[in-house]
């Protein structure tokens, strides 16, 4: 595989030209690479820190939850593990406790995680010039909605010790919450794991409130989603339809009238 | 067997989707329609998800709507993640232990 180099202009748009005659002198100078640039490795653990404490209570509900939907425990860290996204496991779950399709749990999987598709876009724009195909590669793994918030917020490019920084927390946490809640989980009392339950609809909410609050359109999308998501879960007719579909109807339907009502101005940030 | 299957399935489609843009995009999407669909995605799928599940997400109507209070008040004050996860958690919690109570 050829790897072609980001085009200068990304380069140059991105930073000051000073800036980055500065960054080269410095690394050709102490020959350190990124690993010594601003954003380095230890940066990137110290942003990704709160994400991954986060993560940890989040996922430690989501695996009470997933063990009630009857996936075993060792399933449940390996999903976690080689997932790294809350709405795209609860959804995968909800799939397979549904007894649902192969080619269904690709395409709830697919539509869900689209928006890693747009943030992943939206990063290339940003990554510095050192990045190689393979770190790429690697650095795409920990793509999610709050490591992109971070990195796609931070100023200057993006370094692969920082990404790969940013990412080690987040999935820590997001394993280790999923084992403990799997394997613990039923130490706890009743009504406390009962009440964690909610935990992961409460951190969807965190994202949709202000989201809805900022613009009208995600209000919109939302709307239109659920509304149609009630319809084709109580209306007797569309009993026909799995959970999956529902989720993937709803959420396409919601985005479609959405983005046809109220277009998204400008540069597509997600 | 067949859940690590549908396991294999997930890990897959999921990296596929962060990976192939990153890996390989160079250039920038400009259909407005298109950026307008996948801008708002994320929340038409999250918004679907969450309603109606969140109101039996904790097994009991009552406490699980005090949860949704909860998380729908601390998400208008841009509270973190986490803050509106755990608080969502405790007023269902504490509501189930007073249900219990009466």
């Amino acid at each position: 595989m050829s790897y072609a180099p980001p085009e200068k202009f990304a380069f140059s748009r991105e930073m000051p030209l000073s800036f980055a005659r500065k960054y080269r002198i410095l690394s050709h100078i102490f020959n350190l690479g990124a690993r010594m640039e601003a954003y380095g490795y230890r940066d990137g653990l110290r942003d990704g820190l709160p994400i991954g404490l986060g993560y940890l209570s989040v996922s430690f509900g989501f695996a009470i939850w997933a063990v009630k939907q009857g996936i075993p425990g060792l399933a449940l860290v390996l999903l976690s593990g080689s997932n790294l996204t809350s709405a795209g496991q609860v959804a995968g779950v909800t799939v397979i406790a549904a007894g649902g399709l192969l080619v269904e749990l690709a395409l709830t999987e697919l539509i869900i995680n689209l928006r890693y598709a747009l943030m992943s876009v939206t990063l290339t724009q940003k990554l510095h010039p050192q990045f190689s195909l393979l770190q790429r590669m690697l650095a795409a793994f920990f793509i999610t909605d709050e490591i992109f918030a971070v990195s796609s917020t931070r100023k200057g490019l993006l370094t692969f010790p920082y990404m790969m920084g940013l990412g080690c927390l987040p999935w820590i946490g997001w394993t280790l919450g999923t084992a403990l809640g799997a394997f613990a989980g039923t130490l706890l009392p009743a009504a406390l794991s009962a009440a964690l339950g909610i935990a992961i609809y409460g951190m969807f909410m965190a994202i949709i409130v202000p989201g809805a609050m900022e613009e009208k359109g995600v209000l919109l999308a939302i709307c239109a989603a659920v509304a149609l998501g009630l319809v084709l879960r109580y209306v007797p007719v569309f009993s026909f339809l799995s959970e999956g579909f529902i989720i993937i109807l709803s959420a396409v339907f919601g985005a479609c009238v959405a983005a046809w009502l109220k277009p998204v101005k400008g540069e597509g940030d997600a | 067997m067949k859940l690590y299957l549908y396991l294999l399935v997930m890990a897959a489609v999921t990296y596929l989707i962060r990976m192939l843009p990153l890996a390989f995009f160079r250039k920038k999407i400009t259909n407005p329609f298109l950026l307008g669909v996948l801008h708002y995605m994320p929340f038409a799928v999250l918004g679907t998800m969450t309603v109606p599940a969140i109101f039996t997400s904790t097994g009991e109507p009552v406490s699980a709507m005090v949860g949704t209070l909860a998380a729908l008040l601390l998400g208008l004050k841009r509270r973190s993640l986490i803050e509106v996860a755990l608080a969502a958690t405790a007023a269902a919690y504490v509501t189930s232990l007073i249900l219990g109570l009466l």
